[in-house]
């Protein structure tokens, strides 16, 4: 059972975020907020997890946001509408906790992490929370999902490390300010794994700021999603081992072993390069005969 | 009795040439270990027929055969051998699939000789029958003469089955159910079928041409694969009861790799004996770069266990490149539950044992990398529940042993996917899921078996219980 590329879409200027939406009926029916799919391109591709961002259960579509950063994101995004994803498995991972807290929600996105604060916002809001929403990227060409997240969200800030639009800072900055001003409920946090740390070094009262709950999701290394292999596992802060495909992936921050996870998310980091550079030369290779051909 | 004892006898009066040959089996023919620590091509190349032609000749024909009994599936085995002498091969194949529809797996990863051939009345006197490798032969002999012969099925009753998982347990009990009329569907959460047999088994003990050949069987005979499909996440029992679905077979293994709980378990290049396997034989990340799925080898692997996997694991990396391979056993070599055939392959490979040795920490260096373990030496005490000689500390006698990659292959829980979400139902003290003597959990139509009833065990229990769940499902359906 192939699955169908509905639409494509770039998002931002930087040529390498892509969204793309996926004929997944079974998957679309039974999504939430925090779960996420494994997608394995073609017969020779790796098996990668990827948030769902998206679902429209009457279609039959998921949606999801891809950011180019080594060889299969880079061969997932160079597929066409029309194209045929040979395996998405889904909907994995437990679903966010959904319930009307007391004081408001900061929901901090970062980079490609944005997209998947848009179900959660939206999850959220639905049942009455107010929500702050912080997103951050390097600079606007990278920022995405600015109005759709706008419209689940009672605030948006907007961060740029190089002040092309919003301020110009980290997402912490803001954050901080918010936690100095106002009594929160829950901090959620979505983005690259160091940006996640410092929010989780912002929150967990370690800094003189109120300490408050904060919820990570934890896009690790993954093979099978369901349990079985383990390389999704991550340390907590006491010594225990949990892994992120079934105890996740939105796991309480204040408990992760950020340091060890960081080292381990770059275990393949020479393989997954050489590996990209194949991808390019064979690229290169197939556009040098194409020309021929033509 | 009697019949068994004049067949002894009968060997007794053949001359005196012919009963030295009688008592041993044929030597197998395998890759020179030299040669195969470099591939991952198939250790054993099998019997052929010259041999397949004298081993038949010494099965005695037992009247009340001891093998059949030791079977988990109850092959006749004195029977399809017997077909074999007469060069029936066809007809032995018949024979075999009549009780089990994947003879070339079992053929070879059976552990025949605590089964099968542990009965053997020949094992008394000399070597038993070669039963597994005569098993392998004629399911070779199949597949190489491009057949795929099978018994016939019974007219199609119109009922439907789910199986989840396509694991041994699953594709038994799929095949018992198929031949019984029942239009059956297979549910696999990968992309490919075979479950253990596929992640698990490297291609050095089981090619996966093999496992796709017995599939294809099953599909020739209607059942259904639906890939890609984790019950419990994609679809939920009570979904496939809307569809139609009548009874269900659940077969999904005991999937969670436990981890030693000691300190240093997160280091870089401590990894789990599943995620190793994995890489290596699904996502085949020893053909990278032409896969995508990478592999990071060091050179001094040391692997934690002492059954298959942990065996699996051992050569897996010698193929891989490491330079040294050491297993690290708490117990003896006589209680390793690993198959006596692996061990000594792997010895013959030069994989290193250190045997009564436990670890105790893993260091690592400035990056967070493996670069050492402590291990304690162990004595063997008292008996404990599994009837083995309780291993115990040795007081002061750690030590430390220089390794880059550790691999934990010390067993497995059950897989909470599918059971979280049945909430109603019944499993035991350890997680698995509780049975009666029919294979039925509490949940009537819903029918369990291999190792998430169990714990993890061998291929062929897990075909066995499918085999027994289907006999149930039939009499419940009926």
């Amino acid at each position: 059972m192939p699955y169908e590329i509905l639409k494509k879409n770039e998002l931002g200027d930087s040529g390498t975020i892509f969204e793309m939406v996926i004929k997944t009926p079974l998957i679309a029916k039974k999504a939430y907020a925090g779960n996420f799919v494994l997608v394995r391109v073609n017969e020779t591709g790796e098996r990668i997890p990827l948030t769902i961002a998206d679902y429209d259960r009457e279609k039959g579509t998921i949606t999801l946001v891809i950011q180019v950063v080594g060889k299969t994101t880079k061969l997932l995004c160079n597929q066409k509408v029309g194209d045929f994803i040979l395996d998405v498995v889904g909907p994995l991972g437990n679903r966010i906790h959904v319930e009307k807290y007391e004081h408001p929600i900061v929901i901090v996105g970062g980079g490609v992490g944005i997209a998947p604060c848009y179900p959660q916002a939206k999850e959220l809001k639905e049942v009455g929370n107010t929500i702050i929403t912080i997103l951050g990227a390097r600079s606007r060409g990278l920022l995405i999902w600015k109005d759709r997240i706008k419209s689940v969200s009672d605030e948006l800030i907007i961060t740029t490390n190089d002040g092309s639009e919003g301020i110009k800072g980290v997402v912490t900055d803001p954050l901080k300010s918010l936690l100095k001003n106002k009594e929160l409920s829950l901090v959620i946090a979505i983005g690259p794994l160091i940006m996640m740390k410092f929010v989780v070094q912002a929150t967990n009262g370690s800094e003189g700021l109120p300490k408050v709950n904060t919820v990570v999701s934890l896009n690790t290394i993954m093979i099978d999603g369901t349990g079985m292999c383990g390389g999704c596992r991550f340390s907590t802060l006491d010594g225990d081992v949990k892994f992120a495909c079934v105890d996740g992936p939105d796991v309480d921050g204040h408990m992760v072993d950020f340091d060890n996870l960081l080292k381990r998310a770059d275990r393949f980091l020479e393989q997954e390069k050489y590996s990209l550079e194949c991808y390019d030369e064979e690229c290169k290779a197939l556009e040098k005969y194409k020309t021929k051909v033509n | 009795m009697t019949n068994q004892k004049s067949s002894t006898n009968g060997i007794k009066t053949n001359n005196g040439k012919k009963k030295s040959k009688l008592k041993k089996r044929p030597h197998v023919r395998e890759q020179d270990p030299s040669v195969r620590i470099k591939n991952f091509a198939e250790v054993s190349f099998g019997l052929t027929e010259e041999m397949v032609e004298l081993e038949t000749q010494r099965c005695l024909q037992c009247e009340k055969p001891f093998c059949v009994e030791g079977c988990p599936v109850n092959i006749k085995i004195p029977e399809f051998i017997k077909l074999m002498k007469e060069k029936q091969y066809k007809n032995a194949l018949y024979k075999i699939k009549e009780d089990n529809l994947l003879p070339a797996i079992c053929g070879r990863v059976c552990p025949q000789e605590i089964q099968c051939e542990q009965a053997c009345i020949l094992s008394r006197r000399g070597e038993p029958i070669a039963i597994g490798q005569l098993e392998r032969f004629i399911a070779d002999w199949e597949r190489r003469n491009n057949l795929k012969e099978c018994p016939e099925c019974a007219a199609p009753k119109g009922i439907k089955v789910a199986i989840i998982g396509s694991g041994p347990a699953g594709l038994a009990c799929a095949g018992a159910l198929v031949m019984n009329g029942y239009d059956v569907t297979i549910f696999e959460a990968f992309h490919t079928a075979g479950g253990v047999l596929n992640y698990g088994i490297p291609q050095f003990r089981l090619p996966k041409e093999i496992i796709v050949s017995e599939v294809e069987t099953l599909k020739m005979l209607n059942v259904k694969f639906e890939y890609n499909s984790i019950i419990g996440k994609t679809l939920t029992i009570e979904d496939l009861k809307d569809m139609g679905f009548k009874a269900f077979f659940i077969g999904v293994g005991a999937g969670l790799p436990i981890l030693l709980k000691i300190p240093g378990i997160s280091l870089i290049g401590v990894l789990s004996a599943n995620e190793f396997l994995t890489r290596t034989n699904l996502m085949k990340a020893f053909r990278f770069p032409e896969y995508d799925t990478p592999i990071k080898i060091g050179k001094i692997v040391t692997v934690i266990g002492g059954g298959n996997t942990a065996l699996d694991s051992a050569r897996t990396a010698l193929r891989l490149g490491a330079e040294k391979v050491t297993v690290v056993y708490r117990r003896t070599e006589t209680e390793m539950p690993a198959r006596k055939e692996e061990y000594h392959h792997a010895l013959e490979e030069g994989i290193e044992f250190l045997f009564l040795t436990n670890p105790v920490r893993i260091i690592g260096d400035e990056n967070d990398n493996v670069i050492k373990m402590e291990v304690i030496k162990m004595k063997l005490g008292e008996l404990d529940d599994s009837g083995r000689r309780r291993p115990v500390k040795i007081e002061n006698s750690e030590y430390m042993i220089d390794t880059d990659t550790i691999i934990i292959g010390i067993g497995t829980r059950a897989n909470p996917i599918l059971i979280k979400s049945i909430p109603e139902l019944k499993l035991n003290k350890w997680g698995y899921i509780e049975t009666d003597e029919n294979s039925q959990t509490n949940i009537e139509g819903v029918y369990a078996g291999g190792d998430i009833v169990t714990g993890s065990a061998t291929v062929i229990t897990a075909m066995g219980a499918g085999k027994k769940a289907a006999k149930a499902i039939n009499k419940y359906l009926s």
